[in-house]
């Protein structure tokens, strides 16, 4: 390929020649790769088929979707990208990885997108539709030129690929079911099991007239002919067969699964990005398993019900975001201070207000563990897969009942809208709570019969004969009068903390990623995981002493940190939120403001814990943090050799 | 409470305890003398001994306010909860728990003001509860600040020169909802009609909204000592489907008939008035209820085990 054009000639002529090509074979252990289209053109469900058959063939995969801000942004403009990044490979994936190899592009302004972003790897491949360059419409042919300039610069390899001219042989209208080509060249070029892909559009179409399925498979067949007849490589990632039973799915849908198998039976919501997919899927099937999706009138009433319900007898679940948990404050509150469960799923996305409605934070920490006025503890965890993502819910739901107490569960935009397989969980009858008892309550029990040394009591609910009493959100005492007494007042406060402290002794310290001490040591919370293992591992192959960790419960916060701390020299959060640099204008080390869970650890531990922050709307990438790790130890050794 | 539901909740029909007003709570409460939430409150445990309500199946809900006292001083189930959000609770409540008779109390400023947005929702999800709005048209447990019914030119702590504009009127405003399906008024100083009032509303089916002007002797004296005094400043609205109170006739002389089935009369007559109306503007009790719509059949572990199972195959690898 000449570096002044970065058009190949491979493929741009349209043919009708269907013999193969012959090809080189790129072997490689995983690729990433992207489809993106104008929102409305179905590059989300090419990425959702293509992630899902790559790991029904044993291949790890992590997906990310690439999702505009609005419904129908306009077309061909680089705001209009939509679609779904994969990374896949013969290993277990863990995070969207570094950079891009390979690209689907169904117009050149969703490609400028991405290539803007700075994702695309220098020898990207990108298949890009052609009809543009050759529009009727002057001013989209030099709008095509000026993106083909734009990106020149970079090493791409591009190969125009005739997408919709090739789906009019076999459809009228190609802006529909051109999505089904592109997965047809992607299924051959990485050699992708077809007849599972089939079945995966059979489901996709299964609510649909026989002829959308067929024609679906047509197309695909389409795209798999062209590139077997035009495109001169294809890439051979090895498999390693999996004989353990999977599933893949998003985090959103584990999350919700994780819900019905907890043996939940109500949630409440107002519907918020990017945890309005679980409520969806709620609605969608709770009702088949004697469970109830209520859509309130917003965010507050939301919680409103779902304590409601939970004091009539359930553990219910409320599911939001960012701004919807803002608006549940007081509410979470009342459920701590009168000691009713609720689960509350909050789906980060970045802030504050409105923020980055589609994209992933971890920014909503603090608020989680502070953010009710008065001394208001709860439990708030941070599920770091999608596995975990299910697996919370039962946790959560049995803590919630056991502790009588507020769980929250931070789960994040990454989490929740990117697919990863995982072991099929084997459903246990003990997740559901034993359905409600309405024995009669003696004359001797009382509604917070707190055991000083736990502060745990037995709830009663309504329908139990000879349990009459009022909840309230008053200071109360163990018949549940309101009682404004200093002694009284601490007691209460002093039994809702000490639940806490009983959980956590039952808790262990986090396991430890690399070599128990060392020179710097890496935590972690939530979605990052992946990225930071991956950042850590590389940073060992180099030669250096790091490891990491990562944190499942942030409040109470899990035990032996302090110690694990102790064992290394220097100790360093990466977190997707803000924290100042300390190297930007006005910054010191005393005005500093920190990570989220830099700031909790410091106050818990007392380590000098730094942070590496960022918040691109993004998931941090393996080798962001592997520089920062860099970073890191260079300062270090700087400060070490400076005399002081 | 249907047969089925008393057996499935062990609590059998053979059920022989009857109850007396003591039964339904003996505390004395904390309001001031002269406060029309007492009245109220007698009157509610009237209805509960007349009725025979287990006292283990009530549920009083309430937001914040002088009048969300009000589930302390019975002896049914209670929550107190937080100032204006009485109704998401009860929603929850009775979504989950079809079997309890649910009763919410609020003010006018939980139920009006801070918690509007729930109340028009509420009123259209038709969710089977009595709903009491004790309207004493001031903010009481906080000292004086105007309410949304406070009379406009009144004044109060907050808006001292008098309350700037015109009160909101919350039976128009609750007839204003769609899916309404019971309205009522009545007041404090009229005991007999107080009672059949919140009893008509307690035996219909659906949300029944009842406003209850309730005097406030510490703040709002003034707005009601008249009116309660002069039986002539009321008009009753009678009807064999509204509420009548044998004998009230001789007191309160001035009525009017008025069929509650008639929405566009009770539309009209809801608005101001030089009588203050007292009975039932609306009832309807072939209004969609939320709560029946959405009654499900429980399953056990067991079964939702099988299913998740199936469930799962969809993702399965
Ligand atoms: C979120 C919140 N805001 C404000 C208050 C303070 N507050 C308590 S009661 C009340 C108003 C009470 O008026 P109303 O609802 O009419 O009840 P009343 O006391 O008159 O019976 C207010 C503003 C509160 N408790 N919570
Ligand atoms: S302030 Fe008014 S409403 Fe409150 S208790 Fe006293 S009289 Fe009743
Ligand atoms: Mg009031």
């Amino acid at each position: 390929m000449s570096s002044s054009s970065p058009v190949s000639a491979v493929g741009s002529e349209p043919t009708e020649c269907r013999e193969s090509v012959p090809k080189d074979v790129i072997h490689t252990n995983e690729h990433v790769l992207e489809i993106v289209s104008d929102s409305g053109e179905g590059a989300q469900k090419c990425g959702q088929i293509f992630a899902a058959v790559s790991a029904k063939m044993s291949y790890g995969v992590w997906t990310v979707e690439i999702i505009p801000a609005e419904i129908e942004p306009p077309a061909r403009t680089p705001a209009s990208a939509s679609g779904n990044l994969i990374r896949f490979g013969r290993d277990r994936i863990t995070n969207w990885g570094d950079e891009v190899k390979l690209v689907v592009a169904f117009n050149e302004q969703v490609l400028l997108s991405q290539h803007r972003l700075d994702a695309l790897a220098d020898d990207c491949i990108v298949l890009i539709e052609s009809k543009w360059s050759t529009h009727s419409d002057e001013e989209i042919c030099q709008q095509w030129k000026a993106a083909m300039e734009e990106i020149g610069e970079s090493g791409y390899r591009i190969i125009p690929v005739p997408m919709e001219e090739e789906c009019l042989r076999r459809v009228d209208d190609p802006r529909r079911g051109k999505n089904m080509f592109a997965l047809g060249l992607l299924a051959q070029i990485y050699g992708l099991d077809l007849e599972k892909i089939r079945e995966q559009i059979r489901a996709q179409f299964a609510k649909k007239a026989p002829e959308v399925s067929k024609s679906n498979c047509d197309l695909l067949e389409l795209g798999v002919e062209w590139a077997e007849g035009n495109l001169d490589f294809r890439i051979e990632i090895p498999r390693i067969e999996v004989d353990e039973p999977r599933v893949v799915m998003n985090g959103n849908q584990a999350a919700a699964l994780g819900a019905v198998a907890s043996g939940m039976e109500f949630c409440a919501m107002y519907p918020i990005t990017p945890a309005t997919s679980v409520s969806h899927y709620l609605c969608e099937m709770f009702e088949n398993y004697g469970g109830k999706v209520h859509q309130s009138e917003d965010e507050i009433a939301a919680a409103g019900v779902a304590i409601g319900a939970s004091y009539a007898g359930k553990v219910a679940l409320t599911v939001t975001s960012g701004p919807g948990l803002a608006l549940k404050t007081e509410f979470i509150g009342l459920a701590i201070m009168t000691e009713i469960p609720l689960v509350v799923l909050d789906v980060q996305r970045g802030g504050p207000s409105t923020g980055l409605p589609t994209k992933v934070e971890q920014s909503d920490l603090l608020a989680a563990l502070f953010g009710q006025p008065g001394d208001a503890p709860r439990v708030v965890m941070a599920p770091a897969t999608i596995e975990e993502c299910f697996h919370a819910m039962i946790t959560a739901r049995r803590i919630a009942k056991m502790f009588r107490c507020v769980v929250i569960v931070l789960s994040d935009a990454n989490l929740g809208t990117g697919q990863q397989q995982f072991r099929r969980p084997a459903l246990d009858e003990r997740w559901h709570a034993a359905p409600p008892n309405h024995r009669a309550v003696g004359s001797d029990e009382r509604p917070y019969d707190w055991d000083p040394e736990t502060g745990l009591s037995q709830r009663i609910v309504p329908g139990q004969p000879g349990g009459m009493h009022t909840i309230t959100g008053l200071n109360h005492d163990q018949d549940s009068q309101v009682d404004y007494g200093p002694e009284a007042n601490q007691l209460g406060c002093n039994m809702r903390s000490r639940k806490l402290a009983l959980l956590h002794e039952t808790m262990s310290p986090p396991p430890i990623h690399g070599d128990d001490s060392g020179r710097l040591l890496v935590v972690g919370w939530g979605s990052t995981k992946g990225a930071i293992e991956e950042a850590v591992d590389r940073a060992r192959a180099d030669g250096h002493p790091v490891s990491s960790t990562h944190i499942t419960f942030l409040s109470p916060l899990q035990p032996g940190l302090r110690d694990i701390f102790e064992r290394f020299d220097h100790v360093m959060t990466v977190e997707i939120n803000y924290s100042d640099d300390l190297d930007a204008p006005h910054i010191t080390p005393e005005n500093r403001r920190l990570g989220q869970l830099a700031f909790l650890l410091r106050a818990q531990t007392l380590v000098d814990v730094d942070c590496w922050t960022r918040v691109p709307g993004q998931p941090l990438r393996p080798g962001q943090i592997h520089d920062a790790i860099h970073t890191k130890l260079s300062s270090i050794s700087e400060m070490e050799t400076t005399p002081a | 409470m249907s047969d089925q539901l008393r057996s499935f909740f062990g609590c059998g029909l053979d059920d022989e305890r009857t109850f007396d007003l003591d039964d339904y709570g003996d505390v004395v409460p904390r309001w001031c003398s002269g406060c029309g939430d007492h009245g109220v409150l007698n009157s509610v445990k009237r209805l509960m001994r007349d009725e025979q309500l287990l006292p283990e199946r009530t549920v009083f809900v309430s937001g914040i306010g002088c009048s969300s006292r009000f589930p302390h001083y019975l002896n049914t189930y209670g929550f107190h909860g937080i100032h204006g959000r009485a109704l998401p609770v009860a929603t929850g409540i009775k979504l989950s728990r079809p079997d309890l008779h649910v009763f919410v109390v609020m003010g006018d400023g939980d139920c009006c003001s801070i918690g509007a947005g729930h109340w028009l929702h509420a009123t259209r999800y038709n969710i089977d509860m009595t709903v009491l709005m004790l309207d004493n048209a001031i903010y009481g447990l906080t000292k004086n600040q105007t309410s949304p019914t406070t009379p406009m030119g009144y004044a109060t702590n907050t808006q001292p020169k008098g309350s700037f504009l015109p009160a909101l009127n919350p039976i128009t405003t609750t007839l204003g909802v769609t899916n309404v399906s019971f309205v009522a008024q009545t007041a404090d100083w009229v005991p007999a009609h107080l009672l059949a009032t919140i009893r008509a509303a307690y035996r219909h089916s659906g949300f029944s909204f009842v406003r209850i002007l309730q005097r406030c002797p510490k703040f709002t004296a003034p707005l009601f000592a008249e009116q309660a005094r002069t039986p002539d400043l009321h008009e009753m609205l009678i009807h064999p489907n509204g509420v009548t109170v044998p004998g009230l006739d001789k007191i309160y002389k001035r009525s009017l008939e008025h069929d509650p089935a008639d929405i566009d009369r009770a539309r009209a007559l809801s608005e101001e008035s030089e009588r203050v109306r007292l009975g039932v503007f609306y009832r309807n009790e072939s209004q969609p209820r939320y709560d029946d719509i959405r009654h499900l059949p429980t399953h056990t572990a067991a079964q939702n085990i099988e299913r998740l199972n199936v469930e799962l195959d969809r993702y399965a690898v």
